[in-house]
C-alpha cells in the first residue's frame, strides 16, 4: 500500500513554483533493500535562497540529493532543476560530494581536482588551455587555496581538501550548487572561508542547498530549512520550519527538550 | 649474446616476440594504470581466467568445420566472448546478490577456468587436438610465432592503447571520484564497463606471449611501479606504458638468449625486479626514502629534548639524546652543557616560550597551524613579529634580594 501511495504522489503532473524552481522533487523514494531511506519526498528550493537540508543521522538528507542528482536510482519519483529534467540541465548544477567519499592519496594535484570542475567543457580530448587554467586559478583563489594550486591533494588538511572540493564545485560555474555536509570535520577558518564564499554565491542570486548536520548554525547560515527524517517533515523559510516542534518530529528523543528551545530561539 | 637480443639481432622469431611484446607491454600498463586507480585490480583476474573456455570451444567448433583449429585470431575471439561473459557475471553477482566482488571475483574465476581446463582435457582426446598446443595460452608460448601472430598482437595492443588514452580524462575522473563523475553527467557503469573491457582485450591479446595466468602481472606491476615515482594521475600511466613495455622488451630479450627460458615468466620477473627497485628506492614514497625520513625526523627530536633538557638543568636519560649532544659539541660525556651548548639550550627554551605566546593568541593562528613542536620559529614569523612576541616575554630580569 505504502509504494502505491508513492506513486500516486509522484504521479501528480504539476505544482506550484515548479517550473521556475532550482530543484523540484516530486515523489522521491529510495531505498537500500526493503527499507526506504527516504519516502515520497517532494522539495521545491526557491530560486536565490540558501536551504539547510537538516535531520537526524541515517535520515536520508545525503540520499535525497544523490536520488536528485542521479547518483543512487530512486524507487519513485524524480526531479527536475529549473524546470527541465536533470539529464538536461547537468551544466547548471555544480555538486560537493562528502570529503570522506574519495581516496585522498590519490595521484593528483590539487589544480588538476579543480580542472574536474571543467569536464563537461573538455570532453574527452579538447586540451587544457591556459584559460582554463586561469579559470581554476581564480576558484582556487576564492576560497583561499591558491597557494597550494601544485600540491599532492594527500598533503592537505581536512578543512583544505574541503575547499579544494567547494572550488572545483565553483568551476564549474553552475547556478545551483549543492553540497553533501560541506562543515563536517573542517577547522574553524575553513568553515568561515566556506560560508563566505556560499554566500557570496547567493549574491550573485545562484542557489546553495547543503546537507546540514550543525542545528547551532543553521539559524545564523541558511535562510531555509528542509527537514526530513526519511519522510519530509518541514519546508520553509528558517522562521517558519525550524520550529521547536518540528525538531521534536524529526529527531524524536534524540534532541534534549532544552536544546530544542535554545535551537528554536535562536530562529526567532 | 643479450645485446644481441636487446638490439633484436638474434634471429625472425626472438625479434617478432620481442617487438610483439613491447607493445602488449606498453598497452597493459597503460590500461592497467585505470584499472589500478579505480581499485579493481583482481577483476582482470577474474576476466584472465574467463578466458579459457572461450578458447576450447573456439577450437572444437573449428574442428568441427573442418579447419586444424589453430586460427590465432579465432581463438582470441572465442576468449574474448567468455572473457566477457565472465565479466558479465562479476557485475551481475556484485550488483544483484549480496556477495562482495572479491567473493564474486573467485567463484567466477573457478568455475571458468574449471570448465577450460574440462574442455583442454576433451581436446587432448580429439585426433585433432593432439598437436593443438592449447595448454600454451596458460603460460604463453611464443617459440612457434608467425608474422601475423605478430600482427594480431601488435595491432590488438595499438588499438587497445588509442582507446585508453581517448577514455582516459572520465576514467581518471570515474576512478578519483564517481560520485562528483555521475553528478556532471558521466554514465559511471560505462565507463567502468570500459576499463574493464580495455583491461580484457589486453588480456586477450596477451594470451599468446604471457598467457591467462601470467597476464594480472602485466596489468598491475606496471602502475604500481610508477606510482612510487609521482603523484599525477597522467604521468602514472605515462611511467606505467615505459615501465611495461621496457619490461617485455628485456623480458623477452633475454628469454631468447637460452632456449629454456620462458618468454611470460622471465617478462613478469623483469617487472618485479623494477618494481622492487622503485619500492625501495624511489623519492618521497620509497622504503629507503621513508626510513631516512623517520631516522631525520627522530634525531630532531632528540636534540630539542636534550637541548630542553640542557636548558632546564634535568639529567640527559638516553644515550642516543647524550651521543647526538656530543657529536654536536653541545655537551661533554657527563652530561654538562658546554658553552655552545648553553647557548642552544637557551634558545630552544625561549622558542619554547615563542611558541606558547604564538599558539594562544588567535592573531597568529596561521603560524600556530604549523607548530610540530620542533619547527624553528624563524620560519614561521617574520623578525618584527618575534621581536613583538619578545617584548610579551620581556628581557632577562634581575633578582631582588
Amino acid at each position: 500500500m505504502t509504494l502505491e501511495l508513492a506513486a500516486n504522489q509522484g504521479a501528480v503532473p504539476t505544482m506550484p513554483n515548479m517550473e521556475e524552481s532550482p530543484l523540484a522533487i516530486r515523489g522521491m523514494t529510495v531505498s537500500y533493500g526493503q527499507k526506504p531511506v527516504v519516502f515520497s519526498v517532494d522539495m521545491t528550493i526557491k530560486d536565490g535562497s540558501m536551504t539547510a537540508i537538516i535531520g537526524p543521522n541515517g535520515a536520508g538528507k545525503s540520499t535525497l540529493l544523490k536520488a536528485a542528482l542521479g547518483i543512487v536510482k530512486p524507487l519513485a519519483g524524480h526531479a527536475t532543476v529549473y524546470g527541465k529534467p536533470m539529464a538536461a540541465q547537468r551544466a547548471r548544477i555544480a555538486y560537493v560530494p562528502q570529503r570522506a567519499s574519495v581516496d585522498w592519496d590519490f595521484p593528483t594535484r590539487v589544480i588538476d581536482v579543480v580542472l574536474m570542475g571543467l569536464y563537461r567543457e573538455l570532453g574527452l580530448l579538447r586540451r587544457v588551455l591556459q584559460s582554463h587554467r586561469d579559470t581554476a586559478m581564480a576558484c582556487l583563489e576564492r576560497v583561499g587555496m591558491a597557494d597550494f594550486a601544485d600540491r599532492q591533494i594527500g598533503q592537505l588538511s581536512g578543512g583544505q581538501q574541503q575547499r579544494v572540493f567547494l572550488a572545483r564545485a565553483l568551476a564549474q560555474g553552475a547556478d545551483l550548487y549543492l553540497l553533501d555536509e560541506p562543515f563536517s570535520g573542517v577547522d574553524a577558518a575553513t568553515e568561515k572561508a566556506i560560508i563566505a564564499v556560499l554566500k557570496g554565491l547567493r549574491e550573485e542570486g545562484k542557489t546553495v542547498v547543503a546537507v546540514h548536520h550543525d542545528l547551532a548554525t543553521v539559524t545564523e547560515y541558511f535562510d531555509r530549512v528542509f527537514m526530513i527524517n526519511t519522510r519530509k517533515i518541514a519546508e520553509g523559510s528558517v522562521g517558519e520550519a525550524f520550529t521547536p516542534e518540528n525538531l521534536d518530529i524529526a529527531y524524536g528523543g534524540r534532541l534534549a527538550t532544552g536544546q530544542i528551545d535554545q535551537l528554536a530561539l535562536a530562529a526567532r | 649474446m643479450l645485446w644481441d637480443a636487446l638490439t633484436l639481432q638474434l634471429g625472425y622469431n626472438a625479434t617478432l616476440v620481442t617487438i610483439g611484446a613491447c607493445f602488449l607491454g606498453v598497452a597493459a600498463g597503460v590500461t592497467g594504470t585505470f584499472l589500478y586507480l579505480r581499485k579493481r585490480a583482481l577483476v582482470s583476474d577474474a576476466i584472465s581466467h574467463a578466458t579459457l573456455p572461450g578458447v576450447g570451444l573456439a577450437f572444437i567448433l573449428m574442428v568441427m568445420l573442418g579447419g586444424d583449429g589453430r586460427n590465432l585470431p579465432i581463438l582470441l575471439l572465442g576468449s574474448a566472448v567468455s572473457a566477457g561473459l565472465g565479466l558479465l557475471c562479476v557485475n551481475w553477482l556484485t550488483r544483484n546478490t549480496r556477495l562482495a566482488e572479491d567473493a564474486a571475483i573467485g567463484a567466477v574465476l573457478s568455475v571458468f577456468f574449471g570448465f577450460g581446463i574440462v574442455l583442454l582435457t576433451v581436446i587432448q582426446t580429439m585426433s585433432a587436438g593432439r598437436a593443438a598446443g592449447l595448454e600454451g595460452f596458460l603460460l604463453g608460448s611464443t617459440a612457434g610465432m608467425l608474422w601475423n601472430d605478430a600482427v594480431v598482437i601488435a595491432v590488438g595492443g595499438a588499438a587497445t592503447l588509442a582507446l585508453v588514452l581517448m577514455l582516459r580524462r572520465p576514467m581518471g575522473l570515474v576512478a578519483f571520484d564517481p560520485e562528483f563523475a555521475a553528478s556532471s553527467g558521466v554514465n559511471v557503469a560505462r565507463i567502468d564497463l570500459s576499463i574493464m573491457g580495455l583491461a580484457m582485450a589486453v588480456t586477450v591479446v596477451g594470451l599468446k606471449i604471457v598467457g591467462l595466468i601470467l597476464i594480472v602481472a602485466m596489468l598491475i606491476i606496471p602502475p604500481v611501479t610508477a606510482r612510487f615515482w609521482t603523484d599525477r594521475t597522467d604521468r602514472v600511466a605515462l611511467i606505467s606504458g615505459l615501465c611495461g613495455g621496457a619490461a617485455a622488451w628485456i623480458g623477452a630479450a633475454l628469454s631468447a638468449t637460452a632456449p629454456a627460458l620462458p618468454t611470460g615468466p622471465i617478462i613478469v620477473l623483469v617487472s618485479f625486479a623494477m618494481f622492487a627497485i622503485s619500492m625501495f628506492l624511489a623519492p618521497n614514497r620509497g622504503v629507503l626514502a621513508a626510513v631516512l625520513r623517520h631516522g631525520r625526523f627522530q634525531r630532531r627530536v632528540h636534540m630539542r629534548q636534550g637541548l630542553l633538557a640542557l636548558a632546564q638543568g634535568q639529567p640527559i636519560y638516553e644515550n642516543y639524546t647524550l651521543r647526538l649532544l656530543r657529536k654536536a659539541g653541545l655537551a661533554h660525556p657527563d652530561g654538562v652543557a658546554t658553552e655552545a651548548g648553553k647557548a642552544r639550550a637557551a634558545k630552544a627554551l625561549r622558542d619554547e616560550k615563542r611558541w606558547e605566546l604564538v599558539r594562544a593568541d588567535q592573531a597568529f593562528e596561521s603560524a600556530a597551524a604549523l607548530y610540530d613542536g620542533l619547527r624553528e620559529i624563524e620560519t614561521v614569523l617574520t623578525a618584527d613579529q618575534i621581536a613583538e612576541i619578545d617584548t610579551r616575554i620581556g628581557g632577562p630580569r634581575g633578582m631582588t634580594a
